[in-house]
């Protein structure tokens, strides 16, 4: 099937996707201003930008979610109109969205066949879906059972039944939203021959990202958008990382976390052998050891959903468990009433949550209400027996606002109208203002912006400097290496093995957080 | 408890069991839509009524039953309306239907009858006939069997015979054909359908109106069938007991045959049974008479094991920025 389309291809090489001059706007927000793109055919296309630059907006566009306030698409030198999803399949448009859009307790076959079924009927459909998925399979290195219900396959899998998808409904150009945010990087290596292969039979393919080591090393031309606008499209060959980071920021970036050697001290944290068991009855965490000092920074690397939640949840006092966690040398309850977020508090461990959404901060309070969450007993904030003292945590939050730069500087503005980098920088001043002895770090950058990330990784270094242990989950191998003084990696609820920044790589890191160990650990 | 009487009581079981099971896979393919209905009830009485009327006047039970089925879609087009067009909240949409429908029967009964909001007895052509199988008459002396098929199986009307068909067909429709796959799809995940270039819309007003003609037919079947007439609030619960069924049988159709014919089989007893003595404790009728809505309590309050609804089930689709 992919043949006969190369063939029908036209001689002139027009561009795969040509868009002039399109324009949106979500009430007085304009998420795209005037953006024109070539992209040619068979090639790999990277579009990069920060968050809420218009990336998901403008392919959105692409693939019919939304209508254009103005602007024309061209696809294959044709004038075409997208009003819906449908239109875009027809043209030859398949979408691989950030959040799979796939039916969980379907199985491959139903998903790759729904929305595009031959007659009322599902047999002969999934018979025939069998034998092109077969043959897709052994084209693009796309292997995933047909008989499997989606919910039992791991991400990367997921991912390549919706590559499949698009594949399905005769997709010539593939947009990619996002793909290797969930992967391993053993999975993402794979994804990136999947696209060469793709590549190679003549398909186009539009790769969105914010990771500039993706587009260097699998794109060909790379488009950069700012606050909604394409400011340069560039060879990538013609560039280099430092200097697309710039073009995204508007300024100079330090994308290397400038540190001095760590100066660790005595122990702060101690964990032997913990155990969790989740309401589901699932063992999350199968005996954990680990040990944080003071002035040090200890990264746990791991794919998302092998332990690392349960293990910040834990020492954070949202979770129980069993085994022994000692702050200090003194042993902490696990299981009973003193097991609890205020309790951990008091011993000088303050907790930065991964889902700052939900877990970090109240959307729909303001700033100030929330850079007291968790410390409101504090005698600091009430005014008398009945009242808090509201006037004097304004005005402390002015203070922290301005030291940690939180724009915009309105301490009553709800912290849903922050942006993600902003709304972190709350939460971090009112974790590390505190004074804690132990920080615990979740996902400190996922969902800020490039500049933000500077910001919050200076502070996590200057926190280690002034001799506080800090412990650091994230599941970007980048950061991890960037600013752990030793890191740990975790896999299916246990230690695969504890590295130096300096005598390790991603590719070892990739395989320990694959489950596979190397020497003896 | 003789032979006879064990089949009266089943026999008796398969007639409470019909509107049940009507009401059941009305809401099936609804909440496998991801269109929760808690206004099975109102419709099953507004269709009750409007096909008890109609019938009344008409003399025909099959005007009546068209009456019935489209006063039940009027309903369900509101629901629709409100939770899919206008992304409401499914629960309290469905609350009001529930509410028009208990008030607006009673008032438009009085007005147009006088009779103290019942519809008049329906007689001859305005009823349900009870159709004899073949050979029910003549097999009726072979032993065991005999008596099984002219007693049990034989001597129901149509829409009893209708119900039972429903579930394989159902059954079917849901798990063999394009239109099941999305619609399945579609309470399960909208934003899956919606990308595959699928109306979400559409597919949820069509679940949405199956489910009111299901319910139309249930209700239909209370006022011509089960009962001759309609009287104020004659579906007593049904319309929950059905939910409560629906989870029960994990919103699968032919789980929901046997759900729906174990609540008949309560209901048939209690029927049957007024006081039971237990050896010198009487179980009083009252009790009997919860204890269907006793079982359906302690269903809902997840005693069956789990049951995981579809994910999307009572949220309004709304396309992602």
């Amino acid at each position: 099937m992919t043949a006969g389309t190369q063939q029908g291809r036209p001689v002139a090489a027009a561009p795969a996707i040509e868009l002039k001059g399109i324009s949106k706007s979500f009430g007085p927000v304009q998420a795209n201003k005037d953006i024109s793109i070539r992209v040619m055919p068979g090639t790999i296309h990277g579009i990069i930008g920060e968050n809420g630059a218009g990336k998901s907006t403008l392919m959105s566009i692409l693939f019919g979610f939304y209508k254009a306030d103005a602007g024309e698409i061209f696809i294959n030198g044709q004038k075409t109109a997208i009003p819906d999803s449908q239109s875009a399949i027809r043209a030859g448009i398949g979408m691989v969205f950030q959040h799979f859009k796939l039916v969980q307790n379907f199985t491959v076959l139903e998903n790759v066949i729904l929305g595009a079924e031959d007659g009322a009927f599902l047999r002969p459909s999934l018979a025939k879906a069998r034998g092109i998925l077969k043959q897709l399979a052994e084209e693009y290195e796309l292997n995933v059972d047909p008989d499997a219900r989606i919910d039992e396959l791991s991400v990367g899998h997921q991912q390549r039944v919706e590559i499949l998808k698009a594949l399905y409904r005769q997709a010539d150009i593939l947009i990619l939203d996002e793909p290797t945010g969930v992967l391993t990087p053993a999975e993402a290596d794979h994804l990136f021959r999947i696209l060469e292969n793709l590549r190679a039979e003549g398909k186009t393919i539009i790769l969105i990202t914010h990771k500039l080591r993706e587009i260097m090393h699998i794109t060909d031309t790379v488009s950069v958008m700012r606050r909604g606008e394409m400011t340069s499209t560039v060879k990538t060959s013609d560039t280099n990382p430092e200097d697309l980071a710039e073009r995204m920021v508007g300024r100079k970036v330090l994308l290397r976390v400038d540190k001095a050697p760590a100066r660790p001290g005595k122990t702060i944290l101690e964990v032997d052998n913990l155990k969790v068991v989740d309401s589901d009855g699932v063992e999350r965490l199968k005996g954990i050891s680990l040990n944080v000092k003071a002035g040090e920074i200890l990264g746990i690397a791991g794919v998302s959903g092998n332990g690392q939640s349960q293990l910040l949840q834990v020492l954070g006092g949202i979770q129980h468990g069993t085994g022994t966690i000692r702050i200090n040398g003194q042993e902490i309850d696990l299981t009973g009433q003193h097991s609890d977020g205020q309790s951990r508090r008091a011993r000088g461990i303050a907790h930065v949550p991964e889902d700052r959404q939900h877990e970090g901060l109240i959307m729909e309070f303001t700033a100030w209400e929330n850079t007291i969450l968790g410390y409101h007993h504090d005698p600091a904030y009430q005014a008398n027996r009945l009242l808090m003292n509201n006037a004097a945590i304004k005005d402390e939050t002015r203070g922290k606002i301005e030291r940690f730069d939180v724009r915009p500087p309105d301490p009553n503005l709800a912290a849903k109208n922050f942006s993600g980098g902003n709304q972190q920088k709350i939460v971090l001043a009112r974790e590390i203002e505190r004074d804690p002895d132990l920080l615990l770090v979740g996902q400190p950058t996922r969902g800020v912006d490039i500049g933000a990330i500077e910001f919050i990784h200076q502070q996590l270094i200057a926190l280690r400097d002034a001799g506080k242990a800090i412990l650091l989950v994230s599941v970007e191998l980048e950061e991890i290496l960037g600013l752990s003084d030793r890191i740990a990696v975790m896999f299916d609820g246990r230690i695969m093995g504890e590295r130096l920044p300096e005598n390790t790589d991603e590719k070892e890191l990739g395989l320990l957080m694959a489950g596979v160990s190397g020497e003896a650990a | 408890m003789d032979f006879l009487t064990v089949l009266q009581v089943l026999d008796s079981t398969v007639r409470l069991a019909t509107p049940l099971l009507l009401a059941c896979l009305a809401g099936l393919f609804s909440e496998r839509a991801g269109i929760f209905d808690i206004g099975l009830e109102g419709k099953m009485l507004a269709a009750a009524f409007m096909s008890a009327a109609i019938a009344a006047v008409s003399g025909s039970v099959w005007l009546g039953l068209l009456a019935g089925i489209g006063a039940s879609l009027l309903l369900s087009a509101i629901h629709g309306l409100a939770s899919i067009t206008f992304r409401g909240n499914q629960l309290i949409s469905g609350v009001a239907i529930n509410f028009l429908a208990a008030g607006l029967t009673v008032v438009v009964a009085q007005d147009w009858f006088q009779q103290g909001g019942r519809t008049p007895s329906l007689i001859g052509g305005g009823r349900f006939a009870p159709i004899d199988l073949p050979l029910a008459k003549s097999l009726q002396d072979v032993p065991v069997l005999g008596p099984i098929y002219h007693d049990l199986i034989s001597g129901h009307t149509i829409l009893v015979y209708l119900a039972i068909a429903l579930v394989p067909l159902s059954w079917w429709a849901l798990f063999r054909t394009r239109f099941g796959l999305r619609l399945r799809a579609v309470g399960e995940n909208p934003a899956a359908v919606d990308t595959a270039g699928v109306s979400v819309i559409g597919l949820r007003y069509a679940a949405v109106a199956i489910c009111g003609v299901l319910c139309g037919i249930a209700g239909a079947y209370l006022a011509t069938a089960l009962q001759a007439g309609f009287v104020k609030d004659m579906t007593a619960g049904r319309g929950y007991i059905a939910l409560a069924a629906l989870i029960f049988a994990k919103w699968r159709p032919w789980y929901a045959l046997s759900a729906t014919l174990l609540f008949g089989f309560l209901q048939a007893i209690a029927l049957r049974y007024q006081n039971i003595d237990l050896g010198g404790i009487v179980v009083p009728v009252q009790f009997m008479d919860a204890l269907p809505y006793i079982l359906t309590v302690v269903i809902l309050a997840g005693f069956v094991g789990k049951a995981i609804p579809p994910r999307a089930g009572g949220e309004p689709y709304v396309k992602e920025r």
